[in-house]
């Protein structure tokens, strides 16, 4: 017999904070689990695929993940995300430093009876 | 007596970070026992071309304009307590930064200080116009015309140095950040030059350190997620190093913010683009094997860094003449007030691609879209607005003639009568840009060097 876990959608907020940086115009996005057990989840569900999708619309030409299972934590590198960088964009936040919030607002389908235990480690 | 831990705090984290920040990590300090360090770090990408132009205005000029007020609430503890100053606040004239030290020291009545100035990171020294155009750019952008400033990254060593002549003070100009932290852990502890995984520690607490309160609960805020007891009063970091590489890192007394591994751990990734290969002057810092753990209250060690050989190459900014940027702001708000800073936007940018001009335009909704957007189609999952909310139009350009800029700024002004109903509180902004690209020179093409002023030894 098989058992079907139900799963709830959450935004990645929920469960992961992060911090965006940047150099030239390429952005680095981190991305933390609030909750150790989360890693392998975020692992499977924030794929360089995914990530890419979601910066496509400003540009993004590339997405390379790193993965540091120690600490734990993923670490996203961004080509072209920054519409020029720094010294030569048109946009308001010059270093992209609102964009790991838009990656945070990504959605993650959580196993319903981890929600509580991955959710638990905010106000850290 | 060996001396098996160094202690580090840091004032300043950006060129124009709080000034009264030094203040409770000095104190803080000075109750440490041990060697003291306090770094400023002052310099971002397009600061050093900006005080490069400042420079050419009045050659005594060209450090950072900051200087005096993060030097002058400290100094006088910091002699006292034997709380040496290590600061790249130097920026594009590190001997005039000194003689500014000295002028606040005389003014203050303090003792005078030693000061270290560390000199060669300024590439077109040793270099033509036309050989630095000759490299390749890290991020493939052509090196425009009209260079204003090429600085090189240069490492600890020379900071080492400085602090072995004596100084109370050191001045840089453009170092690695990091280096900052290093070259203080090189002076005390005597680290090889090619004792990798100790450099690569010290490194690893200069990038921790180099952020300000970015470690310690800044930057790090979020409500109801991340919640941060008084961010107003936000400690700056101390750390306390070890001769063995391991890391503590904690917060001034008496202040707020918070050091928990998840603010550290936030601070670790930022700005890092392969974990295994954060590349620097001194060594290539691996931290793939970092961990860290909370020791006790706002106390948070790291540990596992590991070093590779140093990079051949040192990285260098070349700042060159980038035209001008154009930007106006004008506000909408109340009852539909959307749709009204809708026609707004699409009254200006008619009327500017009509002109024809082959400038880079760009138009924003604040409250629609506006930074996560690319200026033209809107993020996806955006939820949406409500209509009659308060929304600013922004129109921003980039163009190598002052007149496009300044011709945008006055069609978002034209709104005022000529505009839909209700706009108000227009702002505008022309700014001569610096635009900045990277390179990397054989590290054998820079001799850093170190020279004092004030007091002998």
């Amino acid at each position: 017999m098989t058992i079907v876990l139900e799963t709830v959608r959450l935004k990645l907020h929920d469960i992961a904070h992060g911090r965006s940086g940047d150099k030239g115009n390429r952005s680095n996005i981190s991305v933390i689990p609030y909750c150790e057990d989360a890693y392998p989840l975020l692992l499977e569900q924030v794929t360089e695929a995914q990530v890419l999708e979601l910066f496509a619309h400003k540009g993004a030409s590339a997405v390379k993940r790193y993965e540091l299972p120690n600490l734990p934590a993923l670490n996203f590198v961004i080509d072209d995300a920054l519409e020029g960088g720094v010294n030569s964009t048109l946009n308001l936040d010059l270093h992209g430093k609102t964009l790991s919030f838009m990656l945070l607002a990504m959605p993650v389908e959580v196993p319903l009876d981890r929600v509580r235990e991955f959710t638990n480690g905010r106000r850290g | 007596m060996t001396k098996d831990l160094v202690h580090i705090g840091c004032g300043a984290g950006f060129a124009g970070d709080r000034k009264d920040a030094g203040g409770p990590v000095v104190d803080t300090l000075a109750k440490r026992d041990g060697p003291k360090y306090l770094i400023f770090e002052t310099l971002a990408e397009r600061t050093l071309a900006l005080a490069q132009k400042q420079k050419l205005k009045d050659p005594a000029k060209g450090y950072s304009p900051f200087l005096e007020a993060y030097v002058r609430p400290v100094l006088e503890r910091c002699l006292a307590h034997k709380i040496r100053i290590v600061s790249n606040f130097g920026a594009a004239n590190p001997m005039g930064g000194a003689r500014k030290i000295l002028e606040i020291a005389q003014e203050l009545g303090c003792r005078t200080p030693r000061i270290a100035v560390v000199s060669g990171d300024d590439l077109l020294t040793v270099m033509s116009e036309g050989e630095i155009r000759a490299h390749k750019s890290i991020e493939g952008l052509p090196i425009g015309d009209g260079i204003v400033a090429a600085n090189t990254y240069i490492g600890a060593r020379p900071i080492a140095e400085a602090l072995a002549g004596g100084a109370d003070i050191v001045v840089v100009g453009r170092t690695t950040d990091p280096a900052l932290v290093l070259g203080p852990l090189i002076h005390e502890f005597g680290w090889a030059e090619d004792d990798w995984d100790r450099l690569a520690a010290g490194t690893l607490a200069g990038h921790l350190l180099e952020c300000g309160a970015q470690v310690t609960g800044a930057y790090f805020a979020d409500p109801g997620f991340k919640d941060v007891p008084d961010l107003a009063h936000v400690g700056f970091p101390v750390a306390t190093i070890g001769r063995d590489g391991a890391i503590s890192v904690s917060k001034a007394n008496n202040t707020g913010g918070a050091v928990t591994p998840a603010s550290v751990k936030e601070q670790i990734l930022y700005e890092m683009h392969d974990p295994s290969a954060y590349l620097t002057a001194d060594v290539v810092l691996d931290i793939t094997g970092v961990s860290v753990a909370q020791e006790s209250d706002n106390v948070v060690s790291i540990s596992g860094a590991r070093g590779k050989p140093r990079p051949d190459t040192l990285k260098t900014t070349v700042s060159f003449d980038g035209g001008w940027l154009g930007e106006a702001e004008i506000s909408y708000a109340g009852p539909n007030a959307l749709a009204r800073a809708k026609l707004a936007r699409d009254v200006i940018r008619e009327r500017c691609l009509e002109r024809g001009s082959n400038a880079e335009y760009r138009f924003d909704i604040v409250g629609l879209s506006s930074t996560f957007d690319g200026g033209s189609a809107p993020y996806p999952g955006r939820p949406a607005p409500a209509p009659d909310g308060d929304f600013r139009v922004r129109a921003a350009v980039s163009s190598h003639s002052k007149e496009v800029a300044e011709d945008l700024a006055d069609e978002v002004l034209s709104l005022y009568c000529s505009g839909p109903a209700g706009g108000g509180g227009f702002r505008r902004n022309i700014t001569a840009q610096i635009h900045t690209a990277s390179i990397l020179v054989d590290r054998n093409r820079l001799a850093p060097s170190v020279s004092y002023c004030g007091a002998e030894t």
